[in-house]
């Protein structure tokens, strides 16, 4: 018998897997993706990343080379352990590392929200609203101005039913503007808290308003029933009054402001954010911000860049939507500040997004739309979401005729998964994005289910901000972050 | 951990994950280092229960996996847990169990 000589050969190579570094008060972070993991390095686990040569991930290096290059300020056990740590956690990878495909839910998903458009009508004419603009996708001839109590009450039992086994639901009442339909919404608060009730869940509700009709016997009520309260408003007169206005072109800033602050004075109960809405000439994001926390007395602000196809005048182009994220930095650099000191800042989109980052979320569809949430019309047609009710797309049954369509909306979320959106497959931000809104798809591409290539940068460069305000929070006030872990 | 820190909740669970699979035991691929004895990962010492299940409380990151392996590790080595004597006292036992890999969960449970 000769022998056989076994070759000896060296292990396979690692590669650097998928994240995204950033840094922040010289610590260098991790965000894994897609897992949506942070981690801080270690010394050693920073001089194993740095021996993969930078960009180029497809270089490797065996466990070999490794212990040898590292091998004069770490012991070979050191660095297999660190090695076994970052393979298991798949910051490095041998073989090809096969990303898997985030799951579509399977059947069913239980509701958890549904949005009610009391009205179809407005006593104010933004010029940037999708349901009015020229961007609208909305038909409403034909469909009734208000919904009636019926379809409103079937609207309550659809949600229960769908809810399946979850203890609370919500209730969001939606427009054209929320108020002009009171009475109805008053009813529906009441009907919903005893069906709730009965079904042993617990409900709760929001509603968006432009605020202009606001009354003392309205605010109490909403106080009485807890009612978060969004209201939409765009900053100082001069700012506001360029798009929110009455239909005589007159502004709306002198009606809805001293209501406003009746509003916060009077309603305790829950939580008033302003939602502002960006367009080409109102994106003086820090500006808007002082004025409505300052002078107005908001302790939330939320803001939106108007959708809109890129023809519209009003549409914030490329370079003033970098100037918008200028912005958007200046104000995180505060919250972040504000963190470290302890304090809650008002700035929400910050909030938010540091709320989903600590979670860690890896999104398979960028919202709740059809998933947890669906939208219900006037007339009681259900939709995947308010900006899609009364539309072309996004049809998802009616509340009286046959419920819930659900072969409709598995069909949607089949077709709508991340894993279907391929341009969004290598991008690093995509556990929070997931492909963004359905509805900015539809207006600027004519499909829902398109990657909103149009903000891809965007979105990255304010995910890496958020990680670096995150970074910086963990590092000097880590307590600060128990608050997310509340919510 | 000694290379990274968990600074998310995310990244907890992640930790959790690569404690457990780290620890003092080297993985399946890795040989005993310096001088320790090589045990693979999910397989116990002979005669001592309790490994059934892997880390993550299924079957597969076990020596082989268990369905695939109920008939012969037993009577070869050590197989994770106590089987019944399929000569003598409980030839029965994996009668309902035509395909391991799909039946493994009608295989009797016998008590002495």
């Amino acid at each position: 018998m000769s022998a056989t000589m076994v070759p000896v050969t060296a292990s396979p190579a690692y590669r650097l897997r998928e994240y995204h570094a950033f840094e922040s008060d010289g610590i260098r972070f991790l965000y894994l993706v897609p897992s949506g993991a942070i981690f801080g390095l270690d010394a050693i686990g920073q001089e194993i990343i740095d021996q993969f040569g930078g960009r180029d991930r497809a270089q490797g290096r065996t466990r070999e080379e490794l212990i040898e290059i590292l091998g004069r300020s770490y012991t070979a056990r050191e660095i297999q352990t660190a090695l076994l740590e970052l393979e298991q956690a798949e910051v490095i990878g041998r073989g090809d590392s096969i990303s898997k495909p985030a799951k579509v839910p399977a059947g069913s998903f239980p509701l958890q929200r549904i949005v009610l458009n009391v009205t179809n009508q407005c006593n104010l004419a933004c010029g940037y609203c999708y349901e009015y603009s020229d961007d609208k996708i909305t038909n409403t001839e034909g469909k009734p101005k208000y919904m009636d109590n019926k379809i409103a009450e079937s609207s309550i039992d659809l949600l229960i039913r769908e809810s399946a086994a979850r203890p609370s639901i919500h209730v969001t009442f939606f427009g054209g503007e929320t108020l002009l339909n009171f009475p109805m919404l008053r009813a529906t608060v009441d009907y919903a808290k005893r069906k709730a009730g009965e079904a042993g869940k617990t409900v709760e509700f929001s509603l968006t308003t432009n605020a202009t009709l606001l009354t003392e016997q309205i605010v109490d009520f909403m106080a009485e029933h807890r009612i978060g309260v969004t209201v939409s408003l765009d900053g100082d007169r001069e700012l506001n009054d360029r798009m929110r206005v009455f239909h005589d072109g007159r502004g709306s800033y002198d009606v809805i402001v001293p209501r406003v602050k009746m509003l916060l004075a009077r309603h305790k109960t829950n939580s008033i954010g302003a939602r502002v809405t960006l367009s080409a000439g109102v994106s003086h994001v820090r500006r808007i911000y002082q004025h409505l926390t300052q002078e107005v007395g908001f302790k939330a602000v939320g803001f939106s860049p108007a959708t809109s196809n890129p023809d519209r005048l009003y549409h914030i182009g490329p370079q003033k939507m970098d100037s918008v994220l200028g912005g958007f930095e200046d104000l995180a650099f505060e919250y972040r500040d504000w963190a470290i000191a302890g304090k809650q800042h008002g700035f929400t989109n910050a909030n938010d997004t540091l709320k989903d980052l600590h979670s860690g979320i890896s999104k398979a569809y960028p919202c709740g739309a059809g998933l947890g949430l669906l939208g219900v019309g006037t007339a009681g047609n259900v939709s995947l979401c308010h900006r899609f009710v009364d539309s072309p797309v996004g049809k998802m049954g009616h509340v009286q005729n046959g419920g819930v369509d659900h072969h409709a909306r598995n069909e949607f979320l089949e077709t709508h998964n991340l894993s279907a959106r391929t341009d969004c497959s290598t991008c690093w931000s995509r556990p929070t994005c997931a492909g963004g809104c359905y509805h900015e798809a539809f207006v600027h591409y004519g499909d829902t289910s398109a990657a909103n290539l149009h903000y891809c940068d965007w979105i990255r460069g304010w995910n890496d901000l958020c990680l670096r305000v995150y970074g910086a929070i963990s590092v000097h006030n880590p307590s600060f972050l128990k608050r997310f872990d509340e919510q | 951990m000694n290379s990274m820190k968990a600074m998310n909740r995310k990244a907890r669970k992640v930790e959790e994950t690569v404690i457990a699979m780290t620890g003092e035991v080297q993985a399946l691929q890795e040989r005993g280092g310096e001088g320790k004895i090589y045990y693979p990962m999910g397989c116990t010492l002979n005669f001592t229960p309790g490994w059934e299940v892997d880390v993550s409380g299924g079957t597969a990151g076990l020596c082989q996996p268990v369905e695939r392996d109920l008939f012969d590790c037993h009577l070869g080595c050590g197989w994770p847990a106590q089987v019944p004597d399929h000569l003598n006292n409980a030839p029965n036992w994996t009668d309902k169990c035509a395909s391991a890999a799909n039946d493994w969960r009608e295989v009797d449970i016998v008590f002495p």
